[in-house]
């Protein structure tokens, strides 16, 4: 959940990029650590294996700018995809505000993306949460290689409920942003709900 | 359910901040940080120049959430309270009233025996506070302070 400081006037939401293995989590984060003004970002923390497999988690510390006197800030996290680290990814989602759904484009990884959009449900269910009543977003990514699923296709797979979605190459950074964004506001219009 | 989202008002965090400095003081260490089991970073005491305070929030909820994880799995509630040992540096990680995790860092110029005894004393006091933070965080108007912001506020913070 979301920490409101009022004494450093602070409001600190957490985001959680989720998906299955490989299909471009932590080169989000990476993409974005690299676009971002030194002044807008933290060190980015990722725990790897000597393989560069994600085993714990990465994270990154993002602040957008001020809202009424209150310093916005982001922290990014992905989660290890793999599907065995599943006491990982459980640990990683307590506390998340906001969920980017990353997707793998390609005709070959549609059952691992259903299986963990299947997984991120049933993880968050675990904490409390409803994936239907949290900010969510999808990305459907890398787009740029040839045996990319059709849009359509994977809208039908995977969003049923039409929640803000957005094709990306995540290596070039193509829809990283846009992804973001989605997502930021989403978190910060539920803040304003109350949420 | 889900934790509730956690309000820290000026009040709270005065209180909170003179019980880091006292700690930090009587525990002899190097540092001190109180951080929120999710990872946000709440206050911290000490030598804290060079060190990577958010970096280290993160890293000591992920720690404490593995080790948690650790405890369920041979049927351990948790273990609320965890010590690393290092050449120069020790961290101690304990858990304050299930929502924060207070981090003393020291080094030669404590014992482990010294920084428990003071950081028990400590995490009694922190959690009276997060349990009158919490009351008064539910008393009060929901969404405060981001209720009144408009749509164009958050469109502001993406605009190039």
């Amino acid at each position: 959940m979301s920490f409101i400081n009022y004494s450093s006037r602070e409001i600190n939401c957490k985001i959680v990029y989720y998906g299955p293995g490989l299909c471009g989590k932590t080169t989000n984060l990476q993409y974005i650590y690299n676009k971002t003004n030194p002044e807008a970002k933290g060190k980015m923390i990722s725990l790897a294996t000597e393989t560069e497999r994600t085993l714990f988690f990465d994270f990154l510390p993002l602040s957008l700018g001020e809202i009424r006197g209150f310093k916005t800030r982001f922290h990014l996290y992905t989660v290890p995809g793999q599907v065995f680290y599943d006491a990982s990814r459980k640990l990683i989602l307590k506390g998340v505000d906001g969920v980017v759904f990353v997707a793998d484009s390609q005709i070959e990884r549609m059952e691992a993306n259903l299986e963990s959009m299947e997984n991120l449900r049933t993880n968050l269910a675990e904490q409390g949460y409803d994936l239907d009543k949290i900010p969510f977003v999808i990305q459907y990514n890398k787009r740029d290689l040839p045996n990319a699923a059709g849009v359509d296709e994977l809208k039908r797979l995977l969003n049923p409920r039409a929640v803000p979605d957005f094709e990306a190459s995540a290596t070039v950074g193509n829809g990283v942003f846009d992804t973001l964004k989605a997502i930021a506001k989403l978190v910060l219009t539920e803040l304003k709900k109350g949420g | 359910m889900a934790d509730q989202q956690m309000v820290m008002y000026e009040e709270e965090f005065r209180q909170i901040a003179a019980i880091c400095e006292r700690l930090t003081r009587e525990a002899n260490a190097k540092a001190v940080l109180l951080v929120d089991k999710n990872g946000q970073y709440i206050t911290s005491n000490g030598e804290t120049g060079d060190l990577d305070t958010t970096s280290l929030a993160s890293l000591a909820a992920g720690t404490n959430a593995a080790t948690n994880g650790l405890a369920k799995l041979i049927g351990e509630k948790d273990f609320p309270n965890n010590f690393l040992e290092g050449e120069k540096y020790n961290l101690h990680f304990s858990i304050v009233a299930q929502r924060a995790i207070l981090v003393v860092m020291f080094d030669q110029r404590s014992s482990l025996g010294l920084v428990r005894l003071r950081v028990k004393r400590a995490s009694e006091e922190l959690a009276n506070i997060f349990g009158a933070m919490l009351q008064k965080a539910q008393s009060q108007a929901q969404g405060a302070p981001f209720g009144e912001i408009t749509d164009d506020d958050i469109d502001n913070l993406f605009s190039e």
